[in-house]
């Protein structure tokens, strides 16, 4: 029931949200036509009109979005007006170039800010936890596009270790060769998300630290790492996940960021760009997809909760 | 209102700043915050000291570096490093105020009606709130951002003005940083509402608006300052991305973000023009979360 009544809030979501923005591209620079007669000018006003007819664009709003979401849920997302393709062929391997750095970032910055929480939680207050609270408030306070600046400043222009932007060639520098691209991006993102996450995995662990069980297995006699690791940690993970699952938006944004700043085609740089170059219809379907990313995110974070945490019943 | 009175009446607040005070990071946030608005504030009057004009572009002095005049030496197009950083510190940080106060206020009102109505109404406002929360931000600003003002029937003049891009860029911030206030205001809500002197407001006769601003609001106003302490951080940060990515602030205003727009390009000529306002962004945003922190902690009931 619960999983059924989450994947309907998911669709109303994205239907919302296309109607948002399917509107809000209607009020960007640049119409469609007129972009067509600036490219040829051998079209007249009265070619103009057709095309505006045969396009449907002198209809009003909600039939053209209403045409639109039919097309689109038969599968139909249109063409880019920019690549001249279908933009599922573009978005495609822009989702998995995104995937690819959104899963390392997850995996590499829960595992450190997990580790980073235990670390402070096991004394509060104390010099490791004065340092790791201190290092979380950088995370967070550092504007990303200025730490891939950094970054690239260091590794790639002064240090010369590391290219300083775009992807490899596929088959030509082989698997090494081409993750030597991610490294950069990849340390962008875990130090903007680390931050957040240590935080909550800090408090939540000193949370259970205080409950009445971890009392019981210190006074059977445990010893302290056993209690922390076996007793304390598994029960603080649910809540540290469930962090996780709710900044898959902004860990999005981060990618955004990230793609643009080391010139990366994934589906975040795709959006900017398409918008930059009026290739409206790339923009909406790009934003959805990664509407629709990030909500799949969240519903697997809390399944992931469910499933540590036999408390929580998600069916 | 006798002395006593006021006396009570301050209790509190005073015991707030008390806590406040003993927190050693978040008082240096404070002074170092109230440090950079001097330092934004002191543009004019330095430059007017200095007697140059950080606006206007000498392609002869380009990247030249530190002079008697110009502190810290011109950037790419020959303006005054220094003085353009004080001038883009007003502007990121009016910004940064200006829509956390506007967000706050989408937040309070949504807040307050889903907390003292509740039934349905709470509910659909939660779920709102909920799913902007859900969204991947930066791209949909982005979105808000690329909107062409003429289409909404500004004229072309006011549409291509720094001033438009400033209100712009405040308001489309604030359409998305409300939702923390909103949940904070609407948490406190639900238990003043049950209280004996909203039910005493209520049987003398008061109307609900008159309850909402007079009874409830005043109760709620310390969650309301330290959510807001925590969003201005955030804020001011989507500010710089959306000005570096040039959809925030229009050149030639400054702001902290705009001025790496070519630091990219630059960063291997001119690494200072890179390193500057990010470090200042930085600084700024560290300051505002030690702040946070710190009125957390010392407006937490469980402490009173």
């Amino acid at each position: 029931m619960f999983f059924l009544r989450r994947l309907l809030g998911m669709a109303i979501v994205l239907l919302a949200m296309s109607f948002v923005v399917y509107g809000l591209i209607g009020l960007m620079p640049g119409d469609p036509i007129d972009l067509m007669v600036m490219s040829n000018p051998g079209i007249t006003a009265a070619d103009a009109d057709r095309l505006r007819a045969l396009y449907s664009l002198d209809e009003p709003l909600v039939t053209r979005y209403g045409h639109w979401l039919i097309a689109a849920l038969q599968g139909d997302f249109g063409f880019s007006r920019v690549y001249a393709q279908p933009v599922l062929d573009i978005i495609g391997p822009a989702l998995w170039q995104t995937t690819k750095l959104v899963a390392l970032t997850l995996v590499i910055s829960s595992i450190l800010a997990t580790a980073l929480g235990i670390l402070s939680a096991l004394r509060p207050g104390g010099k490791i936890d004065t340092l790791v609270s201190f290092i979380s408030f950088a995370g967070i306070s550092l504007p990303s596009f200025w730490l891939a600046l950094i970054l690239i400043l260091t590794f790639a222009v002064w240090l010369g270790w590391l290219p300083a932007s775009g992807m490899g060639r596929p088959g030509e520098e082989g698997f090494l060769g081409n993750a030597r691209f991610l490294i950069l991006p990849v340390t962008t993102l875990v130090i903007a998300n680390i931050g957040g996450v240590t935080r909550y995995a800090r408090s939540a662990l000193i949370e259970t630290l205080r409950m009445d069980f971890i009392r019981t297995a210190r006074a059977k006699g445990a010893r302290e790492p056993r209690v922390v690791l076996r007793h304390g940690v598994p029960n603080a993970l649910s809540s540290v996940i469930t962090v996780i699952g709710m900044n898959f938006g902004t860990l999005f944004s981060g990618a955004l960021i990230t793609e643009t700043m080391f010139a990366q085609r994934g589906l975040g740089k795709t959006i900017y760009d398409a918008i930059l170059g009026n290739d409206y219809n790339l923009a909406l379907v790009a934003l959805l997809f990664a509407t629709f990313a990030t909500l799949i995110g969240n519903l697997l974070a809390d399944l992931a909760c469910a499933w540590l945490d036999p408390r929580i019943s998600v069916i | 209102m006798n002395a006593l009175a006021i006396a009570v009446d301050n209790a509190p607040w005073q015991r707030r700043w008390r806590r406040f005070r003993r927190n050693r990071t978040a008082l240096s946030g404070l002074y170092v915050l109230v440090a950079l608005i001097v330092f934004s504030l002191a543009a004019a009057p330095l430059e007017a000291l200095l007697g140059i004009d950080a606006n206007n572009a000498d392609l002869l002095s380009r990247f030249d570096g530190r002079s008697a005049t110009n502190w810290l030496g011109h950037d790419e197009l020959g303006r005054d490093v220094l003085i353009r950083l004080m001038y883009g510190g007003q502007v990121s940080l009016g910004v940064g105020i200006a829509a956390t106060l506007l967000g706050a206020v989408i937040g309070i009102s949504i807040g307050l009606a889903a907390g003292y109505f509740g039934g349905n109404l709470d509910a659909l406002l939660m779920r709102f709130t909920d799913g902007i929360i859900a969204l991947p931000l930066l791209p949909l600003l982005i979105v808000l951002a690329a909107i062409d003002l003429t289409k909404l029937g500004f004229s072309a003049d006011f549409a291509r003005s720094s001033a438009a891009s400033f209100y712009r860029i405040v308001l489309i911030i604030a359409l998305i940083d409300w939702t923390r206030i909103a949940r904070l205001v609407r948490a406190s809500t639900l238990s003043i509402r049950e209280r004996e002197f909203v039910l005493a407001a209520r049987v003398s006769g008061a109307g609900t608006v008159r309850i909402l601003l007079r009874s409830v609001l005043p109760n709620v106003i310390a969650p309301i300052i330290v959510a807001c302490s925590q969003v201005l951080g955030s804020v001011i940060l989507f500010e710089a991305v959306l000005s570096f990515l040039g959809f925030g602030i229009a050149p030639p205003t400054p702001s902290w973000g705009n001025m790496l727009n070519n630091a990219q390009e630059l960063v291997a000529t001119a690494p200072m023009l890179a390193i500057y306002p990010g470090l200042l962004i930085f600084i700024t945003v560290i300051a505002v979360n030690f702040i946070g922190d710190g009125l957390q902690d010392a407006f937490d009931p469980r402490a009173e």
